[in-house]
């Protein structure tokens, strides 16, 4: 072996300075040799040792001072940003599909990453964010463990006085919370909130005037600024007389800020707790110290340092031992309260089977994924394009490598120029994101904006655009610079094929994205489409929902003969809920060959006297509607199929039921109704004779215009209701809300769906003018020898169908897979075919060859003259 | 002229590149060092010498070819300067003038 101790040579070059390195090896191994030959290799070797170590000098160690140590002179930086420029310009279509795809990418991740941050951040802004909980109660029902918020009346007083752990509690009432508010003979309809005093405190309300503690007086009222603007305008509202529900005047004690979007507790304006018992005497009666009856809610805010689990198995109990007197309570509803924290209020919301299951945390989630998809759909383009035209760049890396640059400088001059790219992008993102928010707002119902003064938002964004300009351009770096001059120069390389194959890769990575989105969108749409045609069992076209209120109870007979005169309204009915909801729903019924567990059965109840099947447009399965020629119909009941089912009644005219200490006896059924969410199974629901009238239910005269009608409507409102403003919901729009939330996924997933699209569309059409432009001469050639248009076409638009192919049948199984997930969640819904999949094949084979098509057919119709004259 | 900076090595070594121009480079000159001396001599010392005198301007140097027992690495090929000729035949003088003012018996004695 000639070889000298490697060993010894690599510590040499550890500490030799690399300048030094070649002489200092060079002369080291000629001696080497020399003493073999003289001395024999054991000794050489042993010399070897001796000389190296004899270089430990300072004089081999110091490095040599960099020639530039700072360079003052920047010419090579403002080449590459020339060159990088020079190149944008040259190629103005690839450029302008580069950034505009990294730019609608990073925009759109922005918008999705400024919705998240706006999720994550709710509630955050009051100061007891870590202490602040709502008290929550699970019950079983049916064999089924639910969760609610809905609790007694006497918690409040009970926490507060008997448990130390709270620093604060605040009841509050859980109703739709619409008044009439009115001022100097202005009326106004706003949503309120009667809450504990503590409330202010609790929630850190920013009290801007008036009060600090506001809520004391039993007859005061707190306006957010908003609602004090538009009571009083400019005037100082303090001290000033608000007369509520034309019953009661109220002193606005103080002004508070009002509350952000995404906070949970929202009001126009809040009213004492104690204020409700002085107006409704029903509360005293009913409600004070019963411990059955759920219909309120509370929060609390535990001392600090006070450890929730604790609390949680104290407080635990607190219902059921006020209920212990009821077997049923006892063995088979254990009502248990558990404490939710703030944290969890907005994302984490539901309940199933008493364990917290998640909530809109969901789409917070799946929107991320969405974002970051189409961010990396955008770099995967801007990867593809620039390896793609990296033959027209790889003579100048050749000549650059030439002259002299390392592989480091080559990396750093394309990844220079990629974050150069990004920037750009990022400015254009900046603006499409600006021009598009208020759009986005309006989507998402939100009112986020860009913190440009927020340091935090720029060290994001930074990060963010350095992390996109590095990974779009690192694929490019690293490979470009990895080419051997000699052969680039010698024209021999070929980058075309060796490269496809992880371009191909890329593309469908792309394009397994886009089609899982399209899939996943066209299921959502399926699915409302689904809600949409359900049947709903009532006519909700041309039907009005108008809050009772007790001068229009009073008058009801007069108003409803002054209404029927009209000739715009042709029925009007009272109920306890708006016909697109329903409000209350009750055990305890007892039927024919029901058993004692049965009373824990869960019923809806909708309370009504006369006209309601009419007034609603429901057809009638069997019997009649509540007849006031039937003086026995004030016990009566009807029934939908589902409580029909659920009573196991053969033959349900007639039976006789037991509900509330009275017997009823059944004289109708009705359909299914779908009043609550159209995509769960009908609960079961009896319709009985009661007056908790909440409601007025009006059907306009088919053969009149809803405007007219509500014209004709006003004045004789108006004259019944004096201090209420005529508000008056259509049922159809209700209805259309309830399929608000899908909609806004389907919407916003179609919005992401169509982007990747977009986005990968541009880099499969700047892909394929490359590849047209690569294969010129090789079409030039097949069109002499008589290859037709079509024949070209096909030719360049085979290898990118094929992709699409792959990408979709890679696709299908992962977006059934989830949607399956997705329905999961729905009782009505569809079943996943396989005509989606073959629908968005085809929609996604149609969008690649037109897009590709016109690059393809003008490859095709090139004149081979041109193309071939050069050789 | 400062003679005092040339060290005695150092004047060994400018010698021998002037002896071995213009093939004068560390492992020749150590080779040829130890074979004048019979001491062994590193070529790390006599390549810092050379740096040094590189340093003073009495030589200069230049990558000459590669060769196979290199690895194919190049040598650094020094020759003497003018200035580095000047300041052998300053030292050679000097020399020459102190052993001419020795009485010729003495140095019978040492034979």
């Amino acid at each position: 072996m000639k070889t000298p101790p490697r060993l010894a040579d690599r510590l040499l070059r550890l500490f030799c300075a690399p300048h030094l390195r070649e002489e200092v090896l060079g002369d080291l191994h000629e001696r080497y040799v020399l003493r073999v030959e003289r001395l024999g290799k054991t000794r050489a070797r042993r010399r070897y040792w001796r000389d190296v170590l004899a270089y430990v000098r300072p004089e081999f160690i110091k490095r040599k001072p960099d020639q530039f140590p700072t360079p003052t002179n920047t010419t090579m930086i403002r080449n590459y940003v020339k060159v990088a420029f020079r190149n944008l310009v040259k190629n103005k279509a690839y450029s302008a599909i580069n950034i505009g795809g990294l730019s609608v990418g990073m925009a759109v991740a922005m918008l999705i990453g400024l919705w998240i941050n706006d999720e994550l951040s709710a509630n955050k802004h009051h100061k007891h964010y870590e202490t602040l909980y709502q008290v929550k109660m699970s019950q079983t029902f049916d064999g089924h463990r639910g969760t609610q918020d809905a609790i007694p009346f006497p918690l409040g007083e009970e926490l507060k006085t008997k448990y130390q752990d709270f620093k604060a509690v605040a009841m509050y009432d859980r109703g739709e919370g619409q008044h009439s508010l009115v001022v100097s003979n202005q009326k106004f309809l706003k949503h309120g909130v009667f809450i504990g005093e503590d409330a202010v405190d609790m929630f850190s309300l920013t009290v801007l005037d008036g009060d600090k503690a506001p809520l004391k007086e039993p007859y005061s009222i707190v306006l957010s600024d908003e609602t004090a603007h538009t009571l009083f305008g400019s005037q100082n509202p303090i001290g000033k007389v608000v007369k509520l529900d034309n019953s009661v005047d109220l002193k606005v004690t103080a002004v508070v800020a009002k509350q952000p979007t995404n906070a949970t507790l929202q009001f126009d304006y809040l009213l004492p707790w104690q204020l409700q018992e002085k107006i409704y005497n029903w509360i005293g009666k009913y409600h004070k110290t019963n411990w059955g009856n759920n219909s309120w809610g509370v929060f609390v805010q535990l001392k600090d340092g006070i450890d929730p689990a604790q609390t949680n198995a104290k407080i635990k109990d607190v219902v059921l031992a006020h209920l212990s007197n009821d077997p049923n309570v006892r063995k088979l509803v254990k009502p248990a309260l558990f404490l939710h924290p703030m944290a969890k209020w907005r994302l984490y919301s539901e309940f199933a089977e008493g364990e917290n299951t998640g909530g809109f945390i969901r789409y917070v989630r799946l929107f991320g994924v969405f974002g970051l998809f189409i961010l990396i759909i955008a770099c995967i383009n801007f990867m593809n394009l620039s390896t793609a035209r990296s033959e027209k760049r790889a003579k100048e890396v050749g000549v650059r490598k030439a002259v002299g640059s390392g592989r480091k400088q080559l990396i750093g001059q394309f990844l220079s120029e990629s974050t150069l790219i990004a920037i750009l992008a990022l400015v254009l993102a900046l603006g499409i994101v600006l021009i598009s928010l208020p759009a986005f707002n309006t989507l998402t119902e939100k009112t986020m904006a860009i913190e440009f003064g927020n340091p935090i938002f720029w060290a994001v964004v930074v990060v963010f655009t350095l992390f996109t300009g590095l990974l779009a351009g690192s694929y490019p770096a690293l490979y470009l610079s990895s080419f051997n001059p000699v052969k680039i120069l010698k024209g021999g390389i070929h980058i075309g094929k060796s490269a496809s194959l992880p371009r191909k890769t890329l593309v469908v990575v792309q394009f397994t994205f886009s089609v899982a989105l399209m899939i996943g969108t066209v299921i959502i749409y399926e699915q409302i489409q689904y809600g949409k045609n359900r049947p709903a069992g009532f006519t909700n076209k041309g039907l009005l929902s108008v809050p009772a209120s007790s001068n229009l109870m009073t008058h009801f007979e007069a108003l409803r003969a002054e209404l029927l005169a009209t000739g715009a309204v042709s029925s009007i009915c009272q109920t306890n809920s708006p016909p697109t909801e329903i409000w209350s729903s009750n055990t305890g019924w007892e039927w024919k060959g029901s058993t004692p567990e049965d009373k824990s059965a869960i019923f809806t109840t909708i309370t009504t006297n006369y006209d309601y099947i009419k007034t609603m447009g429901i057809t009638l399965k069997e019997g009649r509607d509540f007849s006031r020629e039937f003086a026995t119909d004030s016990s009566g009941v009807i029934l939908n199929e589902s409580a029909v089912k659920r009573m196991g009644l053969k033959h349900p005219l007639g039976e006789r039921l037991r509900w509330a200490e009275k017997d009823r006896t059944v004289v109708g059924v009705v359909p299914d109704l779908v009043m609550e969410s159209p995509y769960q199974a009908i609960r079961p629901l009896t319709i009985v004779f009661e007056n908790w009238t909440s409601y007025l239910d009006v059907r306009i005269n088919p053969a009149i215009a809803p405007a007219v009608a509500i014209q004709k409507m006003t004045p004789i409102f108006d004259k019944y209701n004096p201090g209420f403003p005529f508000d008056y919901k259509f049922a159809d729009t209700e209805y259309e809300k309830k399929f608000n939330y899908e909609e806004f996924i389907g919407n916003l997933s179609a919005i992401v769906c169509v982007l990747a699209i977009f986005i990968s569309c541009l880099g499969l059409f700047g892909l394929a003018s490359f590849m047209a432009e690569q294969r010129t001469k090789e079409i030039g050639i097949r069109k002499v020898l008589g290859a037709s248009i079509a024949n070209v076409w096909g030719l360049l638009s085979r290898d990118f169908i094929q992709l699409v192919i792959i990408a979709a049948v890679v696709a299908s199984p992962i977006a059934w897979y989830a949607m399956q997930k997705w329905l999961d969640e729905y009782t009505y819904r569809i079943n996943i075919g396989i005509s989606v999949f073959l629908i968005v094949l085809v929609a996604a084979l149609l969008i690649t060859l037109v897009t590709i098509s016109y690059q393809a057919i003008k490859a095709a119709l090139m004149n081979p003259v041109k193309s071939l004259r050069s050789e | 002229m400062r003679r005092s900076d040339l060290g005695e090595f150092e004047e060994v070594v400018l010698l021998a590149v002037a002896a071995l121009s213009p093939k004068a480079y560390s492992v020749m000159i150590a080779e040829e060092l130890e074979r004048e001396t019979g001491n062994s001599v590193s070529t790390g010392a006599v390549h810092a010498a050379l740096q040094r005198l590189e340093q003073k301007g009495y030589l200069t140097s230049q990558l000459g070819e590669a060769t196979a027992e290199r690895g194919g690495r190049r040598k650094r090929l020094f020759t003497v300067t003018a200035l580095g000729g000047r300041v052998l035949s300053d030292v050679r003088a000097v020399r020459n003038r102190l052993w001419d003012r020795i009485i010729p018996n003495i140095r019978l004695e040492w034979s």
